[in-house]
């Protein structure tokens, strides 16, 4: 049976699809709201192939990475400006949390105003809001730095500038990771909505938004497997770009 | 500041404590009028003391007496409230010296190569790579190590880790090596193995060496000094000499000569207990 359990990750997927097909074969729902999977798959695979939701996909794809490399060449630097200093991040935690907290989608308005209704309204509110997510994790990665390292470097003789490069800055990576991992899901969930709200003619949001007011039920279903996919190869991107740098990572 | 070769030192290589017959009656560390506080207490009161040339002084006393707050001064890790300590009449700046610490899972860096954490030490003063490289083979061949160099940390077992953090004290040379209870956080069994990496470092470069121990039998067993302390503020409650030969072996904690060094230890260490 050992043979078997590569194979367990699929066996929901299996399911899931038996589960669909059954429930097309039933008639539990109306077939115009769920239609079969043959159908759905078959229009994901003419989108992404030369089709408008690949088009799509790819203008999410842009949007979401901008947004976050903006996020993270910002949030990165000031990150450890704060995590460096104590009494600086104690003082701005507040503002920190709170706008963490904030929902970014009560941001279009403000953003919208600022922006005009276009690329750069999205693309800011996606990177507003990774900002905080990476600034916060870099932060506590600089001031979670082990202190016996930090005190080890310095004992051999390191000055303050080498000890913040060759032993806080690495402390800190495995949790910048965890804000880089993070942020980017952020960025795309706000990209999502950015273009199924705030005027786009493009992208997934857009896409997904469009097929459901004109009822074709598979691309819009083939848009969500799209959008769903992108979320899940972008965590997997970092979590391996993740362990081949910070390898020693929960160890 | 740092010489360009390693462990330049003659090497005793016959089991005679090192140091024996040169002229070393000078103390290599003098501490005077040492006062430290934390909070609301004194640890040390003008607290002075000498510690011997070429020879390994363990420090042992009662649970928060100050032994490593003791160390950790003389090292340079915490600053002193008043007082001096000199090393042949210099300050510590101007001194190579090792710092081993207890934990050795923090104190190395897990991103680094067992190697290049040997070598910072030696990258912190711009010896170039092909140097590094051949100190760090020759400290190997030296101490007669078996470890893959070339793995990470945390793919070595606890008692390899310390040995990688007690060489990377060695890289560069040191005047004079410290300890911080080395070995408490390893087992039984790694624990007199790497007393006997310890003995072995300490015979081979004949390094003054001071070592904070919690365990009696390896303070003594250790030690050509024993230094006792007592509750605080700490005085020098006794500086217990032990000479048996080098190398000691498991036969020597039987031998009459421990056993009565190490009862000494215990009944002063009891009688401050008492006190406190």
């Amino acid at each position: 049976m050992k043979w078997l359990e590569p194979l367990l990750p699929a066996i929901g997927v299996v399911v899931l699809i038996m589960l669909w097909y059954l429930a097309v074969w039933l008639r539990v729902v109306d077939p115009v709201l769920l239609p079969p999977p043959t159908d759905t798959f078959r229009a994901l695979w003419k989108g992404m192939n030369g089709g408008q939701l690949g088009a799509d996909f790819l203008k999410t794809v842009e949007r979401t990475t901008l947004a976050t490399l903006i996020a993270a060449a910002l949030a990165i630097p000031i990150g450890i400006l704060l995590g460096a200093s104590e009494k600086l991040y104690r003082s701005l935690e507040f503002v920190i949390d709170f706008f963490r907290s904030t929902p970014a989608s009560a941001m279009f308005p403000l953003f919208l105003v600022v922006f005009g209704v276009g690329d750069k309204t999205k693309i800011s509110v996606a990177a507003f809001g990774a900002f905080l997510v990476i600034l916060f994790n870099v932060a506590y990665g600089v001031m979670n730095a082990r202190k016996t390292r930090l005190l080890a470097a310095k004992v051999m003789g390191a000055s303050k500038l080498r000890v913040l490069t060759d032993v806080t800055l690495m402390e800190s990576l495995p949790q910048t990771f965890v804000g880089l991992r993070n942020g980017v899901s952020l960025a795309l969930v706000i990209v999502v909505v950015a273009e199924m709200f705030i005027g786009s003619s493009d992208g997934l949001g857009q896409r997904v938004f469009e097929a459901q007011q004109l009822f074709a039920m598979p691309d819009m279903y083939a848009a969500i497997f799209a959008a769903g996919a992108l979320g899940y190869g972008l965590n997997l991107l970092f979590l391996l770009v993740e362990r081949r740098f910070v390898h020693w990572s929960g160890k | 500041m740092v010489s360009g070769v390693a462990l330049a030192r003659p090497i005793a290589t016959t089991g005679a404590p090192p140091g024996e017959g040169a002229p070393c009656a000078a103390p290599h560390v003098t501490i005077r009028g040492l006062t430290k506080g934390f909070a609301d207490f004194l640890v040390y009161d003008r607290f002075d003391l000498d510690i011997p040339r070429g020879k390994l002084v363990s420090i042992f006393g009662p649970n928060g007496c100050g032994k490593s707050t003791l160390i950790n001064m003389i090292a340079g890790l915490i600053p002193v409230d008043a007082g001096e300590i000199l090393f042949d009449g210099k300050p510590l700046r101007d001194i190579r010296f090792g710092y081993v610490f207890q934990n050795y899972r923090e104190a190395l860096f897990p991103w680094l190569r067992a190697v290049d954490n040997i070598e910072y030490p030696l990258k912190l003063r711009q010896v170039p790579k092909r140097e590094r490289r051949a100190r760090v083979e020759r400290l190997v061949a030296h101490l007669g190590v078996k470890i893959d160099l070339r793995r990470y940390p945390y793919q070595l077992s606890g008692g390899q880790q310390q040995l990688i953090s007690i060489m990377r004290a060695l890289i560069v040379d040191p005047e004079i090596l410290f300890l911080d209870e080395p070995f408490s956080a390893l087992d039984y069994e790694m624990t007199l193995f790497m007393r006997e990496q310890l003995q072995r470092v300490f015979v081979e470069t004949g390094t003054t060496t001071v070592l904070v121990s919690h365990d009696l039998e390896e303070a003594v067993y250790l030690a050509d000094h024993v230094l006792l302390l007592s509750r605080g503020p700490a005085r020098v409650a006794d500086f217990v000499t032990y000479d048996a030969p080098r190398p000691r072996s498991d036969a020597t904690l039987s031998e009459p000569d421990f056993v009565r060094v190490k009862a000494h230890c215990l009944d002063v260490f009891q009688r401050e207990v008492r006190k406190g």
